[in-house]
């Protein structure tokens, strides 16, 4: 039976990497990932966990090492974050197109510069087009039941792609947590193992990344896009077996009393905790507010979240990311292009907050629905707004 | 002694290995040396054999999707990092096997770069692969800078040559650093077998790629490639050129073996640098000057080498 413990949340995604029992963990160290491929490093030391660790020298390294052994036909995991995210930036586009399910929890983390150990989400946004299937957690027992869900997806035959799960850092990777941690019986029955839709072997040689000429280039990027789109549909199995076996059940879009809102806050990762409590407290005060929170990021869920969002006069879409010189936040810029004329969509209202680290807090996700109900009846001068920034 | 070459048989040209791992057809130049060498590192490596490439000429040459040359596995994912791809696949056959989901079966694990992936771009990938001691063999394919981008400088260019980042004017005359000493850098990580061939000496080459891939643990092997497109010289010379740069002691043939400098060809009467520099485009414009630099440059270094060789 499956046991609920008070666990740090990087510990729990560890214990998800042993029980998945992973073939090859390549990572660089960087806060606030840390803990997660320490606590990978222990279980292979102490015998727990059968894999190697290639404690490699850059995380371009990291993921290049996971290239060759995801392409050598091992289960291939690694952690990263902000700084080290960007190193493999170059790298990260390859897995995708060559069809390599890494699995990858990135612990999310501020850009330099000013240098910056602390949470927001510019580093994985930064990432947004790396052609990877990307789920946000926004709790530890997310973090630890997407990681396996991960690996179930990311490996499944019709799928065969890479696969990001984001964890805020600090905030949830180094919080201790009640998670419910499920046996070694329960994973098998539900991530079979892994079989290589391809493998490098010399009995059947095969060449992997070649030159795409202008002729067919266009078609590679076509299929990769076509395979990430289809994903989504195996994502859903994915969850809905959890479900079965566990109990727990994800969607691509989850909601908290959204039915009769007015207003629907819109958040990704550990911030829409708050965003229920805020919610809550402004529910009681008699605000027809709810939430609606992305967890699945790529491929984008566009049905489901104009599902989810139907009946709502306004989205107060919150970024924890600030483009510069963009015309909103990531986010922000997504759901605009998605209702863009399309009967009956929701008014869109930029908020970007919580950039390194600054706490949101309740009264700030209120400050955003305040400025939403004013914003519906006299549209605001800038497409987007930074909440809690110090006046100069 | 290193105890792997004990199965160590050598090549020898009557018994050369008839079968090709990498097709004809390809899209090298005439007369390349890289290609030329590279063909005969697959007859020395088989068909038990995993190649990462880096991105340079000879990825581009043999894989316009949907051709490819290779008969073998191969691999490509950036310019800096086929050690690391390398890396990995080493590792995860070793688990696989461990746990028995792959064969117990060995395979040849070779990474394979030119001399701007290696020397300069990807240094710290190599670095990292043969400080951990994957088991498995880095060749550098050697022509001197980086041709599949258009002849620019890399720091494995020798003095004096021009290149298209290293151009001849009023303030220019050519590269202006002496050739990076990559088996060196190679050397200094303790790993217990690194090499220099040239395409000319095939025999020697073969036995060498062959030696490096039957060595437990990381292995360097360096190769000298002609370039008749990016030096300007006719294709015909190549092999020649391959021959005169050993000749006149400008690219010695060694193997270093636990750290331990082999010589594979003591040249005690060499040629003049001038035999070598002569007919190639890249160095038409040196002044006597520059060549006698060169020709005192080149005695030196070829000494330390023969005092380290002969260090017990
Ligand atoms: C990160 C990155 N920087 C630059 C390039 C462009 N580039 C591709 S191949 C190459 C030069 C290759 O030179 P070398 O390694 O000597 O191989 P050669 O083509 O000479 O065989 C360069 C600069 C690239 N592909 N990736
Ligand atoms: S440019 Fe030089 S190295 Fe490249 S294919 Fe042509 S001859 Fe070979
Ligand atoms: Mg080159």
């Amino acid at each position: 039976m499956s046991r609920r413990v008070g666990i740090e949340v990087s510990i729990a995604v560890a214990e998800a990497v042993r029980l998945a029992d992973v073939d090859v963990v390549a990572a660089y160290p960087i806060t606030p990932q840390t803990h997660i491929i320490e606590h990978i490093s222990e279980l292979i030391a102490t015998g727990q966990l059968d894999a190697n660790f290639i404690p490699v020298e850059s995380e371009h390294a990291a993921m290049s090492c996971c290239c060759g052994s995801s392409a050598a036909g091992a289960r291939t995991f690694t952690s990263s974050s902000s700084q080290g995210l960007l190193l493999m930036s170059e790298v990260l586009f390859i897995p995708g197109p060559l069809r390599l399910p890494i699995v990858m929890v990135v612990a999310d983390r501020a850009l330099s510069a000013p240098i910056n150990i602390w949470n927001d989400h510019q580093d994985i946004m930064s990432q947004r087009d790396i052609g990877w299937i990307q789920t946000f957690a926004q709790n530890g027992q997310e973090a630890f039941d997407l990681t396996l869900h991960a690996f179930r997806v990311a490996e499944d035959r019709r799928v065969s792609l890479p696969m990001i799960v984001t964890i805020d850092g600090f905030i949830l990777s180094h919080v201790i947590e009640p998670v419910k941690l499920l046996t070694q019986e329960e994973v098998n029955q539900y991530l079979p193992p892994f079989k290589p839709r391809y493998r490098l072997d010399p009995k059947r040689p095969i060449t992997m990344g070649p030159v795409g000429i202008p002729e067919v280039y266009t078609e590679a990027k076509v299929a990769h896009n076509e395979a990430l789109k289809a994903s989504k549909k195996v994502i859903l199995q994915g969850w809905k077996e959890f479900a079965d076996l566990f109990g727990r059940q994800y969607h691509p879009v989850e909601t908290y009393r959204s039915e009769d809102a007015d207003i629907l806050l819109v958040t990704m990762g550990s911030i829409s905790e708050t965003a229920i409590g805020a919610v809550d407290a402004m529910r009681d005060r008699g605000q027809k507010v709810g939430l609606a929170r992305i967890l699945l990021w790529r491929p984008f869920p566009g049905p489901e979240f104009r599902r989810a969002t139907r009946g709502a006069k306004a989205l107060a879409v919150v970024d924890r990311c600030l483009p510069p010189g963009a015309t909103s936040g990531p986010v922000g810029t997504e759901l605009r292009s998605l209702f863009y004329k399309v009967p009956g969509a929701p008014k869109i209202f930029n908020f970007i907050a919580g950039l390194g680290g600054r706490d949101v807090r309740v009264k700030h996700l209120e400050e955003m629905v305040d400025k939403t109900m004013a914003y519906i009846k006299r549209r605001p001068k800038e497409l987007y707004e930074v909440i809690g920034a110090h006046e100069k | 002694m290193i105890s792997e070459f004990e199965k160590f048989k050598k090549f020898k040209a009557k018994t050369l290995p008839e079968e090709e791992f990498l097709a004809s057809g390809h899209r090298a130049c005439q007369g390349c040396g890289e290609v030329l060498a590279l063909r005969m590192i697959m007859k020395a490596l088989g068909k038990n054999v995993i190649i990462c490439m880096a991105t340079g000429c000879m990825e581009i040459i043999t894989t316009p999707y949907p051709q490819t040359a290779w008969k073998v596995p191969w691999i490509h994912i950036t310019f800096e990092n086929a050690a690391s791809v390398a890396s990995g696949i080493e590792s995860a056959l070793k688990v696989l096997r461990r746990k028995g989901k792959v064969p117990k079966r060995h395979i040849d694990i070779v990474a394979i770069g030119g001399d701007g992936a290696t020397s300069d771009i990807g240094l710290g990938w190599i670095s990292g692969a043969l400080e951990r001691g994957h088991d498995f063999t880095y060749i550098c394919l050697d022509n001197e800078a980086y041709m599949n981008t258009g002849a620019q400088r890399s720091s494995c260019t020798p003095y004096g040559a021009m290149t298209s980042t290293t151009p001849i004017g009023e303030k220019g005359s050519g590269q202006v650093t002496w050739k990076k000493n990559m088996p060196a850098i190679a050397v200094a990580h303790g790993i217990p077998y690194v090499a220099t061939a040239s395409p000319a000496y095939f025999l020697d080459l073969m036995n060498k790629v062959k030696k490096a891939a039957l060595v437990k643990g990381p292995t360097y092997v360096h190769v000298y490639a002609p370039c008749p497109t990016g030096w300007g010289f006719a294709p015909e010379r190549s092999i020649e050129l391959a021959r005169l740069v050993v000749e006149t002691k400008a690219f010695p043939l060694y193997e270093v073996i636990e750290g331990h400098y082999i010589m594979s060809r003591k040249i005690s009467k060499a040629k003049p640098i001038q035999e070598y520099l002569r007919g190639q485009r890249r160095f038409r414009h040196l002044s006597e000057e520059q060549v006698s630099y060169i020709q005192r440059r080149v005695d030196a270094e070829y000494e330390k080498l023969i005092k380290l060789s002969e260090m017990k």
